[in-house]
């Protein structure tokens, strides 16, 4: 079996500094794979790099996704291919109803496909069915694009639109940063629900709290722009006792102090 | 990219760029006494209207162009423009099978087809073809109800006394310069007078196009509301691509009775003039309503066209428990320029004015909200609600927001919100990410931004007005 993301010695620099210092990394088919690391250690670079936000600036390496150099592509072509970020921080748009919002951009990727676009009220019922995953009140479909959304629905949001579109590849970045435990738990449910053989996960996080729910393949360690640690399951609860500065920054063992 | 995206975007060409090739009867450039002679004499008209142009003749030289507002251009020579201009053709029409096909041509390449309007969309059109009123349709309908809808010239001819009795009474001719020289020199418009307790069948919509070269359009429009009457009134512009700077001071009077309503929608796409900001339309323009006891008078305009815009829909608060309205949305791309807001007059006792203004910024645009509530000494209980949003597109545009407050009665409540934002990197690349490509993002954070306004707008019209602004934007986002 082919790997769905191969990530080859990539470097990355953002504002003059150089972020990501040679990454590789893999992801099969259906693999759910945790990117773990302290503050500052550049996995949401990796985030932002992978779903082609143009204020990064790629020095060297490659990404092939599905066997296309992904980082030729821009962000809404890469979206069309498959990938999905699910945003640390969603965006709010004002006057943009959410579902119009969702509708617009999964007719955009069906057309690219050749297929016919979905009218409202098909999308309507999609959109309903759908929302079932992340437990969404159907009023909050009709409000603007994630306006005056609490933190908990805007991650809900998140994974209900990940749920519609469907994606061959899911980069959940910090998904569960401010979710209280009701919350973590419904988001958890979402993804879970969104986990199959066609489809994989990078779930990048800063605590092992949400891998109790969602439960991954491997994970992986970044600090210092490297990856230092790839295990199972297991290395993640290792982490959580020992906390990361024992893997060092990349750079020289023990590396600087992890913040909590 | 964005910047890149917004660039191309607002570089998209005027669409409605073409002129249509109709024999024209002009009169020789300037303006003079006998010029208006000519006007009033071409027209028929009755006495009082030749003495009511003369006399605001007669003022409007002893005024001076007014330089207040936020917007340079080249000074106007006013002995240099053409006061009237008309179709050749023949002089009565009873269907548009009459009407010169070339005109015809021309509304089709607008998107305005009178024929299925005339069917489909139940709207009574009064097409303004420079200067001159040459179809209007539904005639009867509205007759049947008692509702008047004709062209100026006809009003001035078949109700001289409804004319005469409100006519200057909310913009008098002593109002400003360009109300001045509208009154001495104004060609055509529309009438409309709905009697009273009824509600008018149909939404009534005028079609403005500018045609023959440095003809200054001088519309004028009247429109009364008797007591309990309703009133819905659709304007809707469009002009042809020019080298030439073209003069349009227009009025609009608006007169609600006791317990009327007028509302009336505005969408306005005037060529702008070129990227380097040559050529474009000066839209001067003075648009008041006065509203009576219990009437109500909601303006919403979409102003997407015109190089320098100046314009101020208002409205006085005469009577007790009136509400006055003001819903509008301005685009300022390229060199264009607009200078427009409101003003509220509280006068009567519990009168409530509502203003929600948002302007869009991009290319060199310079977007200016200016306003005025005010609050006399009379209007116990009033309040106001204002809210004006701005929204910039990249970075070499400009916004501005000019809010004039006098309240004299202590138990009014004014409000004002003011915000401005920028369409963000952040937006932008979140649509993306979903699929969506940054010229339908840009669309769709603008249509967005805009839609406390629209969703006032007739419904054709607020698709319309979508279109218009997304088509006006493209070559602009940044």
């Amino acid at each position: 079996m082919k790997p769905l993301l191969s990530i080859k010695n990539l470097h990355v620099r953002v504002a003059g500094r150089e972020v990501l210092k040679g990454i590789d990394l893999e992801l099969m088919p259906g693999e759910v794979h945790a990117i773990m690391g302290p503050n500052g250690s550049g996995k949401s670079t990796l985030s932002q790099v992978l779903s082609g936000r143009e204020t990064y600036e790629v020095l060297e390496g490659e990404v092939l996704f599905d066997g296309k150099n992904l980082l030729s592509m821009q962000p809404e072509d890469r979206a069309h291919a498959g990938v999905f970020m699910a945003f640390q921080y969603p965006v709010e748009i004002p006057g943009v109803g959410n579902l119009h919002f969702l509708r617009t951009a999964l007719n955009a990727r069906r057309r690219t496909e050749g297929k016919e676009e979905l009218d409202a009220m098909d999308f309507l019922q999609l959109a309903r069915e759908k929302s079932k995953l992340v437990e969404l009140d159907p009023t909050f479909m009709q409000r603007s694009v994630n306006e005056g959304f609490s933190g908990g629905e805007k991650k809900r949001n998140e994974i209900f639109q990940m749920a519609v579109l469907e994606p061959k590849l899911a980069i959940l970045d910090e998904t569960d940063s401010g979710l209280d435990i009701d919350a973590l738990r419904i988001v958890s449910g979402g993804i879970n629900a969104l986990r199959s053989a066609e489809r994989s996960m990078l779930v990048i996080t800063h605590y092992q709290r949400l891998l109790e729910y969602v439960v991954p393949d491997k994970v992986s360690v970044l600090a210092g722009g490297k990856i230092v640690r790839t295990g199972g399951r297991e290395l993640a609860l290792e982490l959580e006792k020992k906390g990361y500065a024992w893997l060092g920054d990349g750079r020289t063992p023990g590396g600087k102090e992890a913040r909590p | 990219m964005s910047t890149q995206t917004i660039h191309e975007l607002t570089k998209r060409q005027y669409e409605a760029g073409f002129v249509t090739d109709i024999e024209s009867e002009s009169i020789p450039r300037g303006l003079n006494e006998d010029v208006i002679r000519i006007i009033s004499a071409k027209k028929n008209e009755p006495d009082f209207m030749l003495e009511w142009r003369l006399r605001a003749y007669r003022h409007w030289l002893t005024l001076k162009e007014p330089r207040w507002q936020k917007a340079e251009y080249s000074p106007i020579d006013y002995q240099d423009i053409i006061y009237y201009s008309a179709p050749k053709q023949k002089p009565k029409l009873d269907s548009l099978d009459q009407v010169d096909p070339e005109l015809l041509k021309t509304y089709a390449k607008l998107g305005i087809p009178l024929e299925e309007q005339k069917r489909l969309q139940n709207v009574a059109v009064d097409a303004v073809f420079d200067s001159v009123s040459v179809a209007t349709t539904f005639k009867d309908r509205l007759a049947k109800a008692g509702v008047i809808f004709c062209s100026f010239s006809e009003a001035v001819r078949e109700h001289p006394e409804l004319v005469k009795k409100y006519l200057g009474t909310v913009v008098p001719h002593s109002d400003n310069f360009f109300a001045a020289l509208n009154s001495a020199v104004f060609s055509d418009g529309s009438f409309v007078y709905v009697p009273k307790g009824v509600r008018c069948p149909m939404e009534l919509s005028t079609y403005f196009r500018i045609n023959a070269e440095n003809t200054g359009q001088f519309e004028r429009t009247l429109i009364i509301a008797d007591e309990g009457a309703y009133v819905s009134y659709l304007e809707g512009c469009t002009a042809p691509m020019r080298d030439t700077n073209q003069l349009h001071a227009a009025v609009v009077e608006l007169v609600a009775l006791d317990g009327a309503t007028i509302k009336y929608s505005t969408v306005q796409n005037w060529y702008p003039g070129d990227e380097q900001g040559r050529g474009g339309i000066y839209n001067f323009v003075t648009k008041r309503g006065i509203a009576h006891t219990k009437s109500k008078i909601s303006w919403t305009q979409v102003e997407t066209g015109s190089a320098v815009t100046w314009k101020y829909p208002s409205v006085i608060l005469k009577g007790d428990y009136s509400v006055g309205e003001f819903y509008s949305v301005a685009l300022a791309n390229h060199r264009q320029q607009a200078d427009t807001g409101t003003k509220m007059i509280h006068l009567g006792r519990h009168t409530k004015s509502t203003i929600v203004s948002k302007g869009i910024s991009a290319g060199f645009g310079q977007n200016t909200y200016r306003g005025l509530v005010k609050v006399l000494k009379s209007a116990e209980g009033a309040r106001n609600y204002t809210q004006c949003d701005s929204l910039l597109l990249g970075s070499k545009c400009g916004a501005h927001t000019l809010p004039y407050i006098e309240v004299k009665n202590a138990s009014a409540q004014v409000e004002h919100e003011a915000s401005t934002s920028k369409i963000g990197e952040d937006q932008l690349f979140y649509c993306q990410q979903r699929g969506i490509s940054k010229e339908d993002a840009v669309s769709m954070i603008v249509n967005g931004f805009c839609r406390q306004v629209f969703k006032e707008l007739p419904m054709e019209f607020a698709v319309e007005a979508q279109k218009l602004l997304s088509v006006s934007l493209e070559g602009s986002v940044g």
